[in-house]
Formats: structure tokens, sequence, C-alpha cells
């Protein structure tokens, strides 16, 4: 069992949860979640923000009953931890591009701490938030709202791109990523996907994802997926 | 002293609570979470003659007390199962039940003849096999085979009596709540040789999202469990265990030591966790330990003592 040391609202629905309990994780993995009892039946899977040394960080949007209880949790309130869970971000080396779109920008912030010099670009469909927390950590930090991030992305520049947000933001870096393969620079591309899931460790096959070499696990052989591994059905 | 244990076949089970097909992998994932010998046993991931990738589009949507999976039994297939995760329920002490569905009548009889094999020669070579084949005619997320087996009872007694043929393994057949009649279709399953019958797999159930004037499964309908069925689970468990001398096997939205004694008093000699590994990661450890401490303080030492008492 964790507690809650704040729970902060940065935006509409976007909120800033800081726990005391589990304090250990990689960049790209995550936690399932829980602050009530039967119902909502699942707990939720939310992405390190960032791991120090007494808890774990997490920003999350409200979409649901799960993560709208989360925004009603005060400061002391107990919460359930399991994890952390997941085959995250690698540990690279070479020029590095984090690119984030709205909460996907949540992951990145414990990658911008373990890669630092690295490039990286936030975008917001609406308001920003959390950018601030950003700038000391980016070589560069560039910040678009109501665009398309990736359009600021130069594929080409970069050795290793990492990239969560919405679905067909991950379909486009993966056309981006193709495309400056074919223009000669080739940067490996690594995504971290989003997807429903029930127990969160490769058991329940709920989160499965179409991969070139068959289905994978979401929850335990991702979230973060190399690219061109990633087979998109929509 | 307190008295868990049950035997169905020949098979022991240490303690009732044996966890559901389709809810726990192969086991693997939970036991780096806590001790799954802890357990009375396991039923592994349904499996399929060759693999299967499952359905595509949303798998999970979430109901008041329950869930709705479209998993669609997405597998390895027997015998990368036999391969790769046999060798490591042999280094458990539980008993290893493997689900068997299949698309087609050969597909059942191939399934079984495979995993009949590799029991025999893991015998006799000392090795631990697998303990008992639960048979799956009531999966309704997969078009052909599963449920389509498990409504009507000439078409699932066609399944049973010919994987009765094709082993001597202890032989649970799962039912399905969809059966158009359960307690007919386990009358049936004894008398084709079937050593228990399990129940109920997932009611058939259906979310539409009407934003997009669509049911959010590609395949329209899910199976429907958890807390809110175990009702109907209790009802069919309680019917059945009437009309057959067959021990039944008794699953549906169990999440706690009470649910448990409910089942056993209903009729049921052992029974199943699904869903509550997903809302509790460790509901084994837990459920072992609840079950205990519940029989303690209602002074029951044996489960025989309630087993079919209501």
């Amino acid at each position: 069992m964790a507690t809650v040391i704040s729970n902060e609202r940065l935006a509409e629905g976007v909120y800033h949860l800081a726990v005391e309990g589990g304090n250990s994780g990689e960049m790209g993995q995550f936690y399932m979640l829980r602050a009530w009892g039967a119902y909502p039946l699942l707990s939720r899977p939310l992405s390190i923000h960032q791991v120090n040394d007494n808890g774990v960080e997490f920003l999350y949007h409200v979409v649901g009953e799960g993560t709208e209880i989360l925004a009603g949790l005060n400061p002391g309130d107990p919460v359930e931890l399991e994890g952390p869970f997941g085959t995250g971000f690698p540990q690279v080396e070479g020029k590095v591009a984090l690119v984030g779109g709205g909460i996907g920008i949540a992951p990145l912030y414990y990658c911008a701490q373990k890669l630092p010099g690295s490039d990286i670009y936030l975008g917001f469909s609406r308001e920003p938030f959390r950018t601030e927390a950003f700038r000391p950590l980016a070589a560069e930090l560039t910040v678009d709202v109501g665009g398309l991030i990736l359009d600021s992305v130069d594929f080409s520049a970069y050795d290793h791109i990492f990239v969560c947000g919405p679905h067909p933001m991950l379909k486009a870096a993966q056309l981006k990523g193709t495309a400056a393969d074919s223009a000669g620079k080739r940067p490996d591309v690594y995504l971290s996907l989003e997807n429903r899931m029930a127990c969160g460790i490769g058991a329940c096959l709920v989160c499965s994802v179409s991969c070139k070499d068959g289905q994978r696990k979401a929850c335990a052989d991702g979230p973060v997926f190399l690219a061109e591994e990633v087979l998109f059905h929509d | 002293m307190i008295n868990t244990s049950a035997t169905i076949a020949g098979v022991s089970f240490k303690n009732p609570i044996v966890m559901a097909s389709g809810t726990f992998g192969f086991g693997r994932e939970y036991g780096r979470l806590y001790d799954v010998s802890l357990l009375g046993g396991i039923s592994g991931k349904g499996l399929t003659l060759h693999a299967k990738a499952g359905n595509p589009g949303i798998r999970v949507y979430e109901t008041p007390s329950g869930m709705l999976n479209s998993v669609g039994l997405e597998n390895p297939g027997v015998e990368a199962f036999l391969a790769k995760e046999l060798p490591y329920w042999e280094t458990l002490d539980t008993a290893r039940i493997v689900n068997l569905g299949g698309n087609t009548l050969a597909d059942y009889v191939l399934g079984a003849e495979l995993i009949q094999r590799d029991a025999d020669a893991r015998l006799l070579a000392g090795n631990p096999a697998v303990d008992m084949i639960e048979l799956n005619i009531s999966c309704p997320n997969v078009k052909e085979g599963g449920i389509a087996f498990g409504i009507k009872t000439p078409a699932a007694q066609e399944v049973v009596r010919a994987v009765r043929a094709a082993t001597s393994l202890p032989l649970a057949v799962k039912l399905s709540p969809n059966a158009e009649d359960i307690a007919e279709m386990a009358v049936m399953c004894e008398a084709e040789g079937a050593d228990a019958v399990s129940l109920i797999n997932t009611i058939s159930g259906m979310k539409i999202d009407v934003r997009r004037r669509r049911s959010v499964f590609n395949n329209l309908y899910a199976g429907l469990s958890g807390p809110a069925i175990k009702p109907v689970a209790l009802r069919m468990v309680h019917q059945v265990s009437r009309r057959v001398s067959i021990p039944v096997i008794g699953m549906g939205g169990i999440t706690s030591a009470t649910d448990i004694i409910e089942f056993i008093m209903a009729g049921a000699t052992v029974i199943q966790v699904g869903t509550y590994n997903f809302m509790n990661l460790r509901a084994g450890s837990t459920l072992v330990e609840e079950l205990q401490q519940f029989m303690k303080e209602e002074n029951i030492s044996s489960l025989d003592e309630i087993r079919g008492i209501v």
C-alpha cells in the first residue's frame, strides 16, 4: 500500500500524482494503480513520470471512472500500487529526441532525466502542461499547441527517437521513421503504446499488439516497441 | 487441523482454489508475485491445436461489477505449450489442468491425443505430467468451435465422446451458461465418461458505444465475467450438482472466502477463480489465507462437512 503525497491539477482533466511507496522503475515502465474496492473492477495502468528516493510520480488524464476516482485523491489517502511492470525505453547513446503528445509526455520526463542532452518536443491540442519542468532537462525544448508536434521533428537528425502520444501520432511517427530510413539516416524509433489492460503482467492477453513476428503483449513485451515491429491495422 | 483438500478422479487438490483458464496465463507471470504452489490447481490459458492470434479490436470492457472480454482464445497452440510451458509446470506443486478448445471436432481430438502422448512419455520418464484436461466447449468469443459446441447437447456430446475416446487423462468438461439446458448438458457429460464438469464459463453479453453507434467489440458480443455473474453461476452449480454424481468445479465471480464457501455449499468440489485475479494480482494467496481463517472462525474442519448442504 502506498500513500498519496500530492495530487495536483495541471490543466483541464490533467493531474500530477505523487505517492510514497513504490520507488523503483525504468523509463517507460508502468504501475497498476487502484484506489477503490471492487468497482471499477480493473486497476489502471499509469506510466512512470518520475521515480525519486521515496516514491513515484504519475501524470494522468481523467478519461473514465477509475481516473475520476484518482483525481479525487488527497494527500494521506492510501493507494494500491503493483509494479513496476513492462518493458520500457532502452538506455541509449547518441543524439536523442523525446516526442510527446498530450498526456503522452508522461513517461518522457523520466527519460529526459536519464538521457540528459536530449531534444524534447511536446505537443498539445489545447492547454499545455508541465512544459517548464522539462525545460532544464532539454538541450532544446520545442512546444507546440494546436498543431502536429511531429512536423517539428527532423527524424534524420537523430539516432534515437522516443515517441508517446495518441494512436494517430504513433502511426505517423512510424511512417516518418520509414521515410527517414529511405532518406539515408536511420533513427531507431521507439513507440510507447497505450492499450486497455486487465492484469498488466502478461497473463490475460487483453492488450495484445499485432507485430511483424506475431502477437505481443503491450503490458509485458511493451508498452515500448520498436516502431518498425508494430503493425497498425487502422 | 483444517483440511481443505479435495480429490477429483484421483487428482489431489491441496485446497479448492484453482485458477481459471484465461485469467492466469500459464502461471509464470503470477509466479513472480507469489508462490503459485500454494494453490489447489491451475487451469492454463485455453489451447487450440494450432496457435491462434485472437480477436482484433477492443478486448475488454468494464461493466457494473463485471467485465466483458473478447480475447478470442489467443494462444500458442498445444505443441508450443507442451514444449515451452509444461516444463515450468513441472516445477510447481499444484494440480496441472490443461484447458483444451478447438475449431473442429478433429482439432479437439488431435489436441487431446498430443496431450495424452506427452503425458505418457513424461510418466514413463518419472516426470510430472498434465493432471487433467478441461474441455472447453463454451468459449463465446470464437466464431467456429467454442460455443457452437456448447449450446446444444447433441453437438457437445459428439465432442465429449470423441475426446473421451482419445485420452485416458481425467477429463472435466467446461460448460456454458448459454447452453440450452446446462443440467441436461452435465448429465450427458457424465454419461459419456467425463470425470467432472466445470461451470460456468462467461455469459454472452454486449456493450454499445452510443456515440459511434456500434458495439465496442468487433465480434459484436463478448463474455461477461466477475462478481456480476456470481448469483447465476451459484444457481447453476447448485442445479447441476443435484443432477450428476461426478464432481462439479464451480466458478463465476468468486472474490472472497465466503464466495468459495457458498459454491462448496451449493455442491462444488473445488472452485475456480478468474476475474478476481485482475482485481487483485495476489488473489490466489489472499484467498488461501482467507479460507483458512474463515474455516477456523466457523469451526469447519473439512470442506466435506459443508459440501452440498444447501
